[in-house]
């Protein structure tokens, strides 16, 4: 994990992403600011609760967001060319070959009228001249590495004809069918079960080891996560609220949100009555309330008496070399001094 | 690096993959269904009818036989087996106001039927999936548009527009194929419209596009054929519907002309003698009637194939 830091140029360089939806209740900010870097070959987790902007991220950045939708402002830098200055059709050459997406629901993401292998051969020829039967023994090659058994005669069967875990393997084999640079997987996992999920992270896991290519791996499960992921950016209402390395992340959760997530995963061997929740909902994302959108649900804001959290908004901070988060509980600002001094000392050193 | 494939023969890979798309399990459960079967069974009967007329009939449909037998103009049937005394011609379905063979001008009659049905639908369908298809796929102010215009036309009783346009473009058959095949457009039209609506927002439309497929190629060929069984049905069942539009425009002289022998303008033409001579309004009625029932039986079996639940619900 540590062999994979940023340290070189990053692969992709997300600036100030911000796509609202204009909707007849008025304007939803789904991603509001959205700031981060993955570096080649590195695995970077966005995780974050139902409707915290994950997904519209992952969109955003394929440029796939569909009315009322709309990108309104920032940048997605693909090894220093902006996505967002590209036009559909130069979009359409991007797609797939530099980024591809796999996603949560696999099979419904296959189009049921045609077999697997019509699907993955077309891959090839929308991007490259090649014969059909190479294509077809390209296909076929993939589907082996994505470990589908006997993928010669599987390459005829139709989508409803695979479970589900088989699917997703099927979508991986088209995702990275071009070897893309980088891999978006919107949540691969999740409409799977336990031990099909475990499979399909193994896969991952052995891709990420065996390819260049860097995965978003967007989730809302931690476990998922600390398993794969060398750098983790938590999402709350449509921004980033921490960042940082897995292994520092994972020790020392600084946002009161991130903790709260930490805290509700059951853990192995530990006897509670209830697993502790996170009181109250995601706020709305539309006409939000002034200052930190966490602060509703925020315990820390009441144990420290905040009244800075409910007015101005935090700025994502880096607290630690590489760890950044957005709270008061460690930033400076007028007339506030954050309570959890010590750690603001050691920002300052820095 | 990948799972090996595990050395025993599984389930999975004794299975044939070969025949087992959505299209061809929707035959096979269409060709267990009884509607289906006698739909598919009449009308095989009459594209063969059509394809061997010549042999099939007697004489030339559209000779009069005058001086050519001694047969009065509109007599009845007259059946060798049946009693007919042997010194008369034999006519299975008697002779019209011209003196013309009636079986024979109903079994060419057959081509023509055939013809108009398959020809009016065929370009219906073709213009009427592309209008829809784009009209569905764009949304927005061009959708709005094209819309607005199929509401038009739908708007209008579909009889009603046919006469109107046979009465710009011209009596005659070909005139009136275009106006049965205008008034259809709007059916498809909107028929694919609202599939391509419903199908855009599926995920592997979002998948395709994610892979880098461009948006004509994502609605004409990742869009459309799942759209294919639906089109089906309603294409079927149109047939039906057409023919027995074109045998109504003929029934009152804007389309088929005499003498060509088609059902309409035969009943068009002798619906006077309908109380003296019934045999001639009885027979072209009748193969009207059959030849719509086939379609409609074919049409509703193509429904209840593809959707199973739908023929559940209708039989409970």
């Amino acid at each position: 994990m540590s062999t994979k830091k940023t340290t070189t140029q990053p692969l992709l360089d997300v600036q100030n992403l911000k796509t609202y939806f204009y909707t007849d209740d008025g304007v939803l900010t789904a991603v509001d600011g959205v700031d981060f870097q993955v570096a080649p070959r590195q695995v970077f987790g966005l995780v974050g609760e139902s409707g915290c902007g994950k997904s519209v991220t992952s969109l955003s950045l394929m440029r796939l967001v569909d009315t009322p939708g709309k990108i309104v402002d920032g940048q997605v830098l693909l090894q220093g060319e902006n996505l967002l200055d590209k036009t559909p059709a130069e979009m359409t050459k991007v797609r797939g070959s530099q980024i591809s997406m796999i996603f949560q629901q696999p099979k419904s993401s296959l189009n049921p009228v045609f077999t697997i292998g019509d699907q993955i051969v077309e891959v090839f020829k929308i991007h490259e001249t090649i014969s059909e039967k190479d294509a077809r023994q390209q296909a076929v090659e993939l589907l082996r590495r994505v470990g589908i058994p006997d993928p010669e005669r599987k390459a005829q069967a139709y989508p409803h004809e695979l479970s589900g875990g088989q699917a997703q393997r099927v979508m991986i084999a088209m995702a990275l069918a071009l070897k893309p640079r980088l891999l978006i997987a919107d949540e691969p996992t999740t409409a799977l079960d336990a031990t099909i999920q475990a499979q399909i992270l193994d896969l991952m896991q052995d891709l990420r080891d065996t390819t260049d290519t860097a995965v978003i791996l967007i989730t809302h499960d931690l476990g998922v996560i600390a398993e794969l992921a060398d750098r983790v950016a938590v999402m709350y209402a449509g921004k980033i609220v921490e960042e940082g390395d897995t292994t520092a992340l994972f020790d020392k959760p600084l946002h009161p949100y991130t903790q709260g997530l930490m805290g509700s995963i059951p853990v192995l061997g530990d006897t509670k009555e209830r697993l502790e929740v996170i009181p109250g909902n995601v706020p709305s994302l539309i006409n939000l309330q002034p200052g930190c959108r966490f602060a509703s649900r925020c315990g820390a804001r009441v144990e420290h008496n905040l009244e800075i959290c409910t007015q101005v908004e935090p700025d994502l901070i880096e607290f630690d070399a590489g760890h950044k988060v957005r709270c008061w509980l460690y930033q400076e600002h007028a007339g506030h001094t954050p309570p959890l001094k010590a750690f603001a000392d050691k920002k300052d050193r820095k | 690096m990948a799972v090996q494939s595990p050395p025993v023969a599984s389930v999975e890979q004794v299975q044939d993959y070969r025949n087992n798309s959505l299209l061809f399990l929707t035959f096979r459960r269409l060709f267990r269904q009884r509607n289906a079967q006698v739909g598919m069974l009449i009308l095989g009967f009459l594209v063969l009818v059509a394809i061997f007329a010549p042999a099939l009939a007697p004489y030339d449909p559209d000779q009069s036989l005058i001086g050519v037998e001694s047969i009065d103009k509109r007599a009845g049937p007259c059946i060798h087996l049946l009693g007919c005394p042997a010194d008369q011609p034999e006519h299975y379905m008697g002779v019209d106001g011209n003196v013309r063979d009636q079986y024979s001008r109903i079994i060419y009659g057959t081509r023509v039927s055939l013809f108009i049905g398959f020809s009016t639908i065929g370009l219906a369908v073709i213009f009427g999936t592309i209008i829809g298809a784009v009209s569905g796929y764009a949304g927005g102010w061009v959708d709005n548009i094209i819309m607005r215009i199929m509401d038009v036309i739908l708007a209008f009783p579909s009889f009603l527009l046919a006469i109107a346009i046979i009465t710009v473009l011209g009596r005659g058959l070909q005139n009136a194929l275009y106006a049965i095949a205008i008034v259809n457009v709007p059916v498809f039209a909107r028929l694919v419209r609202s599939s391509v609506m419903s199908l855009k927002e599926l995920d592997f439309v979002t998948a395709s596009r994610s892979l880098g497929a461009s948006p004509l190629r994502i609605l004409f060929i990742r869009i459309l054929p799942n759209a294919i069984p639906t089109l089906i049905v309603q294409a079927t069942l149109s047939i039906g519907g057409a023919i027995l539009e074109a045998a109504a425009l003929s029934f009152l002289g804007l389309g088929a002309q005499p003498p060509l022998a088609e059902w309409g303008t035969m009943l068009g033409t002798e619906r006077n003698q309908v109380f003296t001579s019934p045999h001639l309004v009885f027979f072209p009625g009748i193969a009207i009637m059959v030849t719509v029932l086939a379609f409609n039986l074919l049409g509703d079996g193509f429904r209840d194939a593809m959707d199973p639940r739908l023929a559940q619900l209708a039989k409970s």
